[in-house]
């Protein structure tokens, strides 16, 4: 009965759309969103392909705090053009990031959470995009020398593309069950490599390869969460307060290459061969 | 090496390191040679076709997971040794790499991981205070750009056909943004992102020079040797700055300098 | 993706402005702020072509209404069907209101 009590009580998050995400994840004093929808910041490069703008860009950025600590949450909405990252919202989260990087820097700390609900490169602003991304990539490496840089990915859009990139520098991510970090979304890997190789329709196999349980029993990812908004703050505001360390993930190379050694290239990967290929070294690392 | 499996990238990274070998304890697809440019200690890093190699999905230069492991050592060990120099080696990304390799062990091993830490070893090699410097010699494709090239303070670019930059090949594109080939390639000359030329890409702003040489010149000594004034150019210009910033708001990319602007006012309130 | 412009005469402008939806799919953004006194503006954009006199209905029906305030409305649709509409302009407005809660 408590189970039943405890899910009628619970909110979901990924229902939720992008603001109302950070409004819902912030302390609800001193919450300011930057560059909000009627600054109007739209997307030149939709219009003159006949697509219809949003005034955010699908890009939220929201400074305030998680208890103690000053954060900056830069949320991606996956409603709008699949979560893509186009010239503005890309801008939006390279900027929000160089600013908290001039504060840390200046003994201000403030953590950025970032909410990677992305399928990567808006491909109507391809250049622009990739351009923003990479931007975004060399910010979040600046951050993690002063401290955590936080990534959460929550819903079945997903985490691809450069985004993914983005994914695997943050120093810790959050994911559900529902979430899939991935590189090539399913239907590009469908398109360059064949049905055979990966078929897009597939959706047990795409989970069980992609899906949050997954990326964290095989430790690409950190914390596996449920679709609530109160498990995802009080994880947040844990995580906030880590001190910056080395990133395993990016820098125990050797390890990734000798596990890499160990696999048969030629047999198709499960989840079974993947998590048995991170478990053996699990221990000694 | 078969003619076949001659990449820009090779030929580039060949000529320019006056055919030096690569180091051994790489895999045969990541070429990585020490050599000097304009007199100072350099690496120079290419990812390369290898009809070989151990993952069948990175076999054309894609670079996938062993690529993006190897590359990350290959910056790692670079910073690792020079972390007590003064004068740090500079680092050139030669660049032809048609895409990120697309497969199914590919994800499930972490390719994303393994181009994170390539992206992060040339992002912590820039920000050790090595002058890192790219050559687009042929293909600067999506992931692959990022893990290999994206992340250098100044990006140098070859001429004409076979120079093109993109976050999706064509047919991809197509299909994902529900469109034909042809509407894609009418797009593309509407639109400058959309665009696969260097010339469109030059107009975002985002290369530090674009050299009127064909990727087809690598044999011949006189473009090698004004890629090579290029690419000594461009270290002196990045002095001593180790951010992307040279790039940032440039030419086309007039929305970027907008937002960064008016953020950044915003930021403090 | 196709643009309309429609206005109304209103009274005078309202308390404050409001965002409701967003430009998903079957879903639609309507972003309401304070109009020039007497007259409401509305600014369309639609991902769907051709269904201008849908729009005019839908959004005739909501503005002719006395006693409104002045508005300045904009549209940025994806597909959304009339209910959707109605539905996310009803949410605004009540956002505009000096009385309703505002987070």
């Amino acid at each position: 009965m408590r189970d039943v009590a405890a899910l009628l009580q619970r909110q979901s998050f990924v229902e939720l759309p992008a603001r109302a995400r950070c409004q819902h994840l912030l302390d609800d004093a001193g919450q300011r969103e930057l560059l909000g929808p009627f600054e109007r910041l739209t997307s030149p490069w939709l219009p003159k392909q006949n697509i219809v703008t949003q005034s955010d860009d699908g890009v939220v950025i929201m400074r305030g705090t998680l208890g103690d600590t000053k954060v900056v949450v830069a949320a991606v909405e996956p409603a709008f053009q699949g979560g893509s990252m186009g010239e503005v919202g890309g801008a939006k989260i390279a900027g929000a990031l160089t600013c908290a990087l001039a504060d840390v820097k200046a003994g201000d700390p403030v953590v950025p959470i970032l909410l990677l609900e992305t399928g990567g490169v808006r491909l109507q602003e391809a250049n622009c995009g990739l351009a923003a991304i990479a931007e975004i990539h060399d910010m979040i490496v600046a951050l993690r020398e002063h401290g955590p840089v936080i990534g959460v990915i929550t819903g079945p859009v997903g985490c691809f593309g450069g985004m993914s990139i983005a994914a695997g520098l943050c120093s810790a991510l959050l994911v559900t069950r529902e979430a899939r970090l991935g590189l090539n979304g399913p239907q590009v890997i469908e398109q360059e490599a064949g049905v055979d190789e990966f078929d897009s329709r597939d959706r047990p196999m795409i989970w069980s390869l992609l899906g949050g349980e997954q990326r964290v029993a095989t430790g690409l990812a950190e914390d596996l969460v449920d679709d609530d908004v109160a498990a995802i703050r009080d994880l947040l505001a844990e995580r906030v307060t880590a001190a910056p360390k080395t990133l395993a993930r990016t820098t125990d190379i050797a390890r990734f290459e000798a596990l890499l050694e160990t696999v048969d290239p030629a047999e198709q990967a499960t989840a079974e061969t993947t998590r048995a290929m991170f478990d053996q070294t699990t221990g000694a690392a | 090496m078969s003619d076949a499996n001659i990449s820009y990238g090779a030929a580039w990274l060949a000529a320019l390191t006056d055919h030096a070998e690569p180091l051994a304890d790489y895999p045969a697809s990541v070429r990585v040679v020490d050599a000097a440019l304009a007199g100072r200690a350099a690496r120079y890093i290419a990812v390369v076709p290898d009809a070989h190699a151990r993952f069948p999905r990175a076999r054309a230069g894609e670079v996938g997971l062993a690529e993006g492991w190897a590359l990350a050592r290959a910056l790692h060990d670079a910073v690792a040794a020079d972390e007590d120099a003064a004068d740090k080696r500079v680092i050139v990304a030669v660049v032809d790499v048609p895409s990120q390799a697309y497969g199914r062990t590919e994800e499930a091993y972490g390719i994303h991981q393994a181009l994170a830490a390539a992206a992060e070893g040339a992002i912590r090699a820039r920000r050790a205070g090595h002058p890192v410097v790219t050559l687009i010699a042929g293909k600067a494709m999506s992931g692959g750009f990022l893990a290999h090239g994206y992340q250098a303070n100044r990006l140098v670019a070859l001429s004409g056909e076979g120079v093109q930059v993109h976050a999706m090949g064509k047919q991809a594109a197509a299909r994902i943004t529900q469109r034909s080939v042809e509407g894609v390639e009418q797009l593309a000359r509407e639109i400058t992102p959309m665009a696969y030329d260097i010339d469109s890409y030059e107009r975002l702003g985002l290369l530090h020079a674009r050299l009127d040489i064909a990727p087809t010149a690598a044999d011949d000594a006189e473009a090698v040797e004004r890629v090579h004034q290029a690419l000594a150019d461009a270290v002196a210009d990045i002095g001593d700055t180790r951010g992307l910033d040279a790039r940032i708001g440039q030419g086309e990319r007039t929305a970027t300098a907008a937002v960064r602007q008016r953020l950044a006012e915003a930021w403090a309130g | 993706m196709q643009t309309l412009s429609l206005d109304y005469p209103a009274g005078t402008p309202a308390a404050r402005r409001a965002l409701a939806g967003v430009v998903g799919s079957g879903d639609l953004e309507v972003l309401l702020e304070p109009g020039e006194s007497g007259r409401t503006t509305v600014a369309i954009a639609t991902s769907v072509d051709g269904v201008d006199d849908i729009w005019k209905a839908v959004i005739d029906r909501i503005f002719s209404e006395d006693g409104l305030p002045a508005l300045k409305v904009e549209i940025n649709d994806f597909g959304a069907t009339p209910a959707v509409v109605r539905l996310r302009i009803a949410q605004a407005m009540e956002q505009t209101n000096p009385e309703a809660s505002h987070a």
